[in-house]
Parts: C-alpha cells; structure tokens; sequence
C-alpha cells in the first residue's frame, strides 16, 4: 500500500508544523481546532467525490454506515471495526488499530500526544457528515494505543 | 442542447445559474426556482415509495408551455437543473442523464479544490466551460 506512507507522512508533518509555528502561545486547544479544521474542509470535498457514484442515503444509519466502510477504507484502508449506536443521535465508532496512531509506540509512554493524531480524522468524518447534511459533534478517546473510538454527536436542528 | 442550467446549494440559494443570453433572464431565474417545490417532493418521497428511487437523477421534473425542467440531486443535497426547450424533441433522456453526470463530475472538481470555499458561488472557469458545451450555440 504506497499511498499509505504519504498521507502518515504528511498528516504528522502538518501536526508537526502546527505546533511549532504556534510555540510560545499558551492555548493550546487552539492547535487541535485547526487541525481539526482543516479535516474539516478535506471531508467536505473527499465525500464529495466519494458519493458520486452511490445512490442516495434512506437514513442517518445508511450514512454513517458508508462512512465507516466505504470512506474509511478511502483513507485509511481498512473498515472500521465496530460500529454502535444507540440510535438516537450517538454513534461510536471502534477501530482497532488505527493507522494515524500505529507509527506511536504501543502503551501510555505517548498518550498525551495522541488527541493531536485524531482531532484531524475527527475534522474529517465532521465535514464528510456536515455535507451530507447532517450537523455532528466528533470527539474521539484513546485507551490502549494503536486502538481508538470516535463519538459522533448528530445535532438535531 | 439547454437554455439554462443552474446549481442550487443545500441551503437552497444559487450557486450558479446560466441562462442563453438572447431570452429574459428573469424568466429562467423564475423557473429554476420554481422547480425547487418538485425537487423538495422527489426527494422526501424516497423511502416511502414503493418503486425506491434512489437514483441522484431526478428525471423531468415539469413541463411548461415552451420549456422542460430535469431536475439532479446529489447526496450533498446541492441540486441540479437544466431547462430545455420544448421543441427540442430530439433530446433523449440518456443524454440529459449525461449531461448531469458531466456537470456533477465538474463540480466534484470544483468542491475539491482548496482553493474554492464550499457554500460560495462557483467561479470555475472549467466549469463555466463544462457548461458552455451544454448550452445552446447561439449564432
């Protein structure tokens, strides 16, 4: 899989970038806000292309369904693992070894690094929802390291 | 070949709208806004009819006196309209699938571009041209 190594590359360097060019500054949630922003913008346009071709959504499930298989084997190359809801606007999705976090030595010495290496993909699955016209909130945990859940909040209008 | 092909976004306000250039450009704006209404109704009939249509292709959304509406919705929601002419009978439903399918894929381009903000008007020039061949040559 060569396309992988780029985007771990690329998505590390921006981490990277980020948080040097804002060094000095106190806040710190502002860094993942940008991240997360710019995840944001790329899920926008990546669902874009990525519905074209696929008939329309019956559901919120239908949609959340095609995110955890079709989107995320686009960018990550595999399906997400498990998928629950307890259908009434949260979802949880469970990937068991998440590509963004398995350069990251396994176990707590890195721990504290790792919302930086999710606030990008929860921009993305954000934007690729806000498209579809569902508003969400994502937020994401980590326990045990190449692991990682992503909460999906649908905002009811 | 259309006399007017318009992008309407999710929130339901232009994102673009073209029209042949000989004819009131008023009318189309009119038109185009009016086919909204059927667009809405397609849509939310999904799911409950029984002949499922899921299809993005809305197909004829309604005749007038002197013009044909065909109406497209993507799953972002943003719509598609092309008007033509009603003594264009030559034009079959194939071709104004493609047409779709063209104007769909150029706009794809269009929302990917970094370049461009999603929810502002489209200001292509690959686009603008995408459109061009699908309008009528006006000599």
């Amino acid at each position: 899989m060569a396309d992988e190594a780029p985007f771990q590359l690329l998505h590390s360097e921006v981490i990277q970038y980020i948080y040097k060019s804002a060094e000095g500054e106190t806040e710190s949630g502002r860094n993942v806000t940008k991240l997360e922003n710019i995840g944001f913008r790329v899920g926008q346009g990546l669902i874009e292309r990525l519905t074209k071709d696929t008939a329309r959504f019956k559901d919120e499930l239908d949609i959340m369904k095609f995110i955890c298989k079709d989107f995320w084997t686009c960018v990550f190359k595999k399906q997400i693992d498990n998928l629950r809801t307890n259908h009434q606007g949260i979802y949880v999705l469970q990937d068991n070894k998440f590509g963004l976090l398995s350069h990251l030595s396994v176990g707590k010495q890195y721990m504290e690094h790792a919302p930086k290496y999710l606030a990008f993909t929860c921009g993305l699955v954000r934007g690729a929802l806000s498209n579809l016209g569902v508003k969400s909130i994502v937020t994401s945990e980590v326990s045990v390291m190449p692991s990682c859940k992503f909460q999906v909040m649908i905002q009811k209008a | 070949m259309a006399v007017c092909i318009a992008v309407i976004a999710k929130e339901n306000y232009p994102l673009y709208i073209r029209s042949v250039p000989t004819q009131n450009e008023l009318k189309f704006h009119y038109t185009v806004h009016t086919s909204l209404d059927v667009v809405e109704e397609k849509i939310s009939a999904v799911g409950k009819a029984l002949g499922d249509q899921r299809e993005l292709y809305l197909g004829l959304l309604y005749p007038t006196e002197d013009y044909k509406v065909y109406g497209y919705v993507t799953n972002s929601k943003v719509k598609f309209v092309i008007v033509v002419d009603s003594s264009n009978t030559s034009l079959r439903d194939n071709e104004i699938r493609s047409m779709f399918r063209k104007l769909h894929n150029s706009f794809t381009d269009v929302m990917c571009n970094p370049f461009h903000n999603p929810g502002d008007t489209i200001q292509s020039k690959a686009f603008d041209g995408i459109v061009s061949g699908m309008m009528v040559q006006t000599a």
